[in-house]
């Protein structure tokens, strides 16, 4: 072998083809991973902006003004249907006959009379006056002035009749209609009705929930995880614990729903649909992240912190609360809100333990029936009417808003008191 | 209420322990704490756990057992007429009388006898609470004099303490423990009854799914049947999608993170799948229902196919996207495990970046990634809002990605939703499912674990 060959073999046309083979695929593989990294990327951003665009119209309600008079007679009959009708059909002078008032009937919310007579309860001077009020619309008439029903459809394909179109087109004429900020989305329960339907009560469950979760779960987590890292003796044992907790971990969320079916419905008797059972499923079920996200920050600190306190006289007990746990609490702080920004999103085991319930009412105790945020989404999101549809994508932002609000503070504790040793 | 007003007692009667404990130690040795055995506040801590735990110790049996306790004790002073029947009829009457009891309407004209047993019930109760109110003040006082007592210069408060701790401590480490205790027993024994009713082969290779009994014995397929195989194909099928998407593009996105993005552009990219990893399953289950689902549809439509309004694609697409962060912060993990020198001894002779990837990283983080992979598939497996949103509930024999089918998870939410009987093998079918769910799980996850484990001590 000449040193000119193996040259030429170097620079030969074969060397030189394969080596552009090689670059090509080496472009090809990096671009494969960009692809890769993009589709993630563009996955959350359709995601995202899906539920974006479906939503942030259910942020607005539309309502429709009336001028009603407070008959003395009518209020005392509690007749406040009859007076809330009585002044749409002033507002649209156009319609005389029965059957075009009939369908008017359908352009207020169901609950407008409740409204009018909440506000009569609360100041009796009002009756015998005449009052301008703004009341809910029918969602249909919402999702109407939200452009969501459009008015070139043939009739009989639209969920909206010519007549109630004229009646709005006369409403708007005359400025009787208009678009607000959705409030009772904030401060109402569930209801049939989207229009009156709200995510308070899920909120309020929610909450309960967690509370539940977190007094057991976080003091049971962390005392595990000492327990584990700092005192117990490496043997089989607490070799059984350790694969106990990791497995744990990936059980189904749906297994921890059975577990709490059988065993804190079926044999302990609790309540169903409770805030309290819900609590308790989803503290055995977030235990196991605590564990092991304590276990990284005691494990972080280092030995020679435990070597110094031992070493002027300290108890094993004291050197662990009064120095390793101190140093270790941001990062069991963090896996703590990570693990409870867990619980607040899951949905599969509050389905099993009945949390899945039609709840009116905004849920006052622990032991009440209630619902959480991700139920309240899966059972609009099963709900027919468009307007809930809206209403599904703005709760999926609000309990987005809380989790990114936990997972802020997570990161923000991590950032502030991250210590590298 | 009286529970509350208890714990606030108890807490305020351990504050209280506590300073005297610990005034009571510095008093006994006049001021010269050197004296003493223990620090005083340990002497604090010794009277205060004597007044708070026995009290919550009852507490706890209490609050375990009384709802059982006082049921018993209603039941037995019952009619024989009402109590004398099958385990069935006595699960009814035990639910009208605490529905009567909380004000739930029950639907039909109760009994006499048993609304008089409902509001037994509820005085028994209240006075189980009223007792428990008395006798946790008596306990915890006189735990709190007795402890008080024995303070001395000479009392080994701290070990006294701190070896309760200890037990408190590994108690709580025992929770695990019983969880999983807890979930084996309670789907073992649902199961069991399930088999007593249904023959497990029956159940394990049958290939007609549907759960609905009859509301009498005489009508037309009344027995239900209860053939999980369309479920399991079914499951099988969307976990299929799911890792056909989710593997390849976890496996890329960590690759291009690990070996090939630049530190900068890391910090954007990392987020962006924990935002993904962050989304509750429920959002993922709304997506898949409202926007993958039509999109799908439409789609297969134009191009002529007929696609199912709930077809397996969409939701296997959807959970493939959403395992993707799970993937690749796994697959992240075992390559960044593999050593530097390893990569440094394959650029030496001339590989380039990729051909190093694929013929020596890849190959040396094999293992590691297929447990990564069988971690990704049980919790595809595990997965119960996607579907239950998006997929469908007729069980489908196929394996045509756009048809319907139904899953294991979904079959188990839909069967246990809503007000049921508890022991129709109906609702017990679930407890059969969830324990197939549970171990088919739970050997994925050993069997990964253990690889992981292992791989990892290899270069360390």
């Amino acid at each position: 072998m000449s040193v000119a060959v193996t040259k030429s073999r170097y620079q030969s046309e074969e060397f030189s083809a394969r080596l552009r083979r090689r670059y090509a695929a080496e472009r090809r593989f990096r671009i494969a991973g960009m692809v890769a990294v993009g589709i993630a990327s563009l996955m959350l951003v359709v995601l995202l902006g899906s539920i974006v665009s479906k939503g942030y119209t259910a942020f607005w309600q539309a309502q429709i003004r009336l001028e009603v008079t407070l008959d003395k007679q009518q209020v005392e009959e509690r007749n406040y249907t009859a007076i809330v009708r009585q002044a749409l059909y002033a507002q649209v002078p156009a319609a005389t006959d029965r059957a075009t008032r009939r369908s008017l009937n359908d352009l207020l919310s169901s609950g407008a009379p409740y409204e009018l007579e909440a506000m009569v309860n609360a100041n009796p001077s009002l009756v015998g006056t005449t009052q301008t009020v703004w009341v809910r619309a029918d969602d249909e008439i919402d999702q109407f002035m939200k452009g969501f029903i459009r008015r070139d459809v043939p009739e009989s394909e639209r969920r909206l009749n010519d007549v109630k179109i004229a009646a709005i087109d006369a409403l708007v004429a005359n400025g009787s209609i208009r678009s607000t900020f959705n409030t009772t989305l904030f401060t109402a329960g569930d209801s049939r009705e989207p229009e009156q339907a709200g995510i308070l009560g899920a909120v309020v469950g929610s909450a309960l929930t967690l509370v539940v979760t977190m007094l057991l779960s976080v003091p049971i987590g962390i005392a595990a995880a000492v327990y584990l890292e700092e005192f117990a003796p490496k043997n089989r044992w607490t070799d059984l614990i350790e694969v106990n907790i990791n497995n744990l971990a990936a059980v189904p969320s749906i297994i921890f729903g059975l577990l709490g079916l059988a065993v804190f419905l079926g044999f302990f008797g609790l309540p169903r649909s409770a805030p309290l059972v819900g609590g308790l499923v989803m503290a055995l079920m977030t235990l196991p992240v605590i564990i092991i996200a304590s276990r990284v920050a005691l494990k972080a600190v280092p030995p020679s912190i435990r070597e110094a306190a031992l070493g002027v006289g300290a108890s094993p007990l004291q050197t662990v609360t009064h120095h390793v746990l101190p140093l270790a609490l941001p990062g069991i702080l963090t896996g703590t809100i990570i693990g409870m920004a867990r619980a607040l999103g899951e949905t599969a085991p509050l389905l099993m333990i009945g949390m899945v319930a039609f709840i009116v009412d905004i849920p006052g105790g622990l032991t009440d029936s209630a619902t959480a945020i991700p139920v309240q989404i899966y059972m609009w999101a099963d709900s027919p009417e468009r307007a809930f549809t809206e209403r599904t994508s703005a709760a999926i932002l609000i309990l987005l808003a809380f989790l990114i609000l936990m997972n802020g503070l997570a990161v923000f504790l991590r950032k502030k008191f991250e210590r590298r040793w | 209420m009286q529970l509350t007003v208890l714990l606030i007692v108890l807490a305020l009667l351990t504050v209280i322990g506590y300073q005297m404990g610990r005034s009571r130690a510095v008093a006994s040795v006049g001021g010269r704490i050197v004296e003493l055995h223990s620090v005083p506040s340990y002497h604090g801590f010794y009277v205060a756990l004597w007044a708070g735990l026995p009290a919550l110790l009852l507490f706890a049996f209490w609050g375990a057992s009384e709802g059982w306790l006082v049921m018993q004790m209603v039941l037995s002073g019952l009619p024989d007429r009402l109590v004398n029947g099958d385990a069935q009829s006595l699960g009814l009457l035990r639910a009208d009388i605490l529905n009567l009891a909380h004000g739930v309407a029950t639907g039909r004209e109760p009994d006499p006898e048993v609304v008089a047993a409902a509001e037994r019930y509820l005085r028994l109760h209240a006075l189980g609470d009223w007792s428990l109110l008395v006798i946790g003040c008596c306990i915890a006082i006189a735990g709190l004099i007795y402890a008080r007592g024995r303070i001395d210069p000479d009392l080994r408060a701290r070990n006294r303490v701190e070896r309760t701790v200890n037990i408190a401590l590994v108690i709580c480490s025992l929770v695990a423990i019983l969880t999983t205790i807890g979930i084996v027993l309670s789907l073992l024994f649902e199961a069991i009854r399930f088999f007593a009713v249904v023959n497990p082969l029956e159940f394990l290779f049958g290939t007609h799914w549907s759960p609905q009994m009859a509301m009498r014995a005489d009508q037309v397929g009344s027995s239900g049947s209860f053939g999980a195989i369309p479920l399991f194909a079914g499951t099988l099928l969307i976990t299929g999608i799911a890792m056909a998407v989710a593997v390849p593009v976890g496996l890329m996105a960590a690759i291009f993170m690990s070996e090939y993005a630049s530190p900068g552009l890391r910090t954007w990219l990392k987020p962006i799948l924990e935002v993904l990893a962050g989304i509750p399953t429920v959002v993922y289950g709304f997506f898949a229902a409202l926007t993958m689902a039509p999109f799908v549809r439409d789609v297969g439509n134009s191009l002529g196919l007929s696609v199912s309004s709930e077809s397996a694609l969409a939701a296997g697409f959807v959970m493939g996207v959403m395992i993707i962060p799970f993937v690749s912060s796994l697959s992240d993990d075992v390559i960044n495990a593999v050593p530097q020198s390893l990569r440094d001894g394959s650029y030496g002779l001339g590989a380039t970046k990729s051909e190093t990837i694929r013929l020596v990283v890849l190959p040396a983080a094999l293992p590691g990634i297929v447990a990564a992979i069988m971690l990704a598939v049980s919790r595809a497996i595990g997965e119960t809002m996607i579907v239950t949103m998006a997929a469908g509930l007729t069980a489908n024999l196929t394996a045509n990605p756009l048809d319907a089918v139904t899953t294991v998870t979904t079959q188990i939410a839909t069967l246990l939703v809503g007000d049921q009987e508890f022991d129709s093998p109906k609702t017990l079918s679930a407890f059969g499912l969830g324990l197939v769910l549970f171990v088919v799980t739970l050997t994925l996850n050993m069997v990964a674990l253990r690889v992981v484990q292992k791989y990892r001590e290899k270069y360390d």
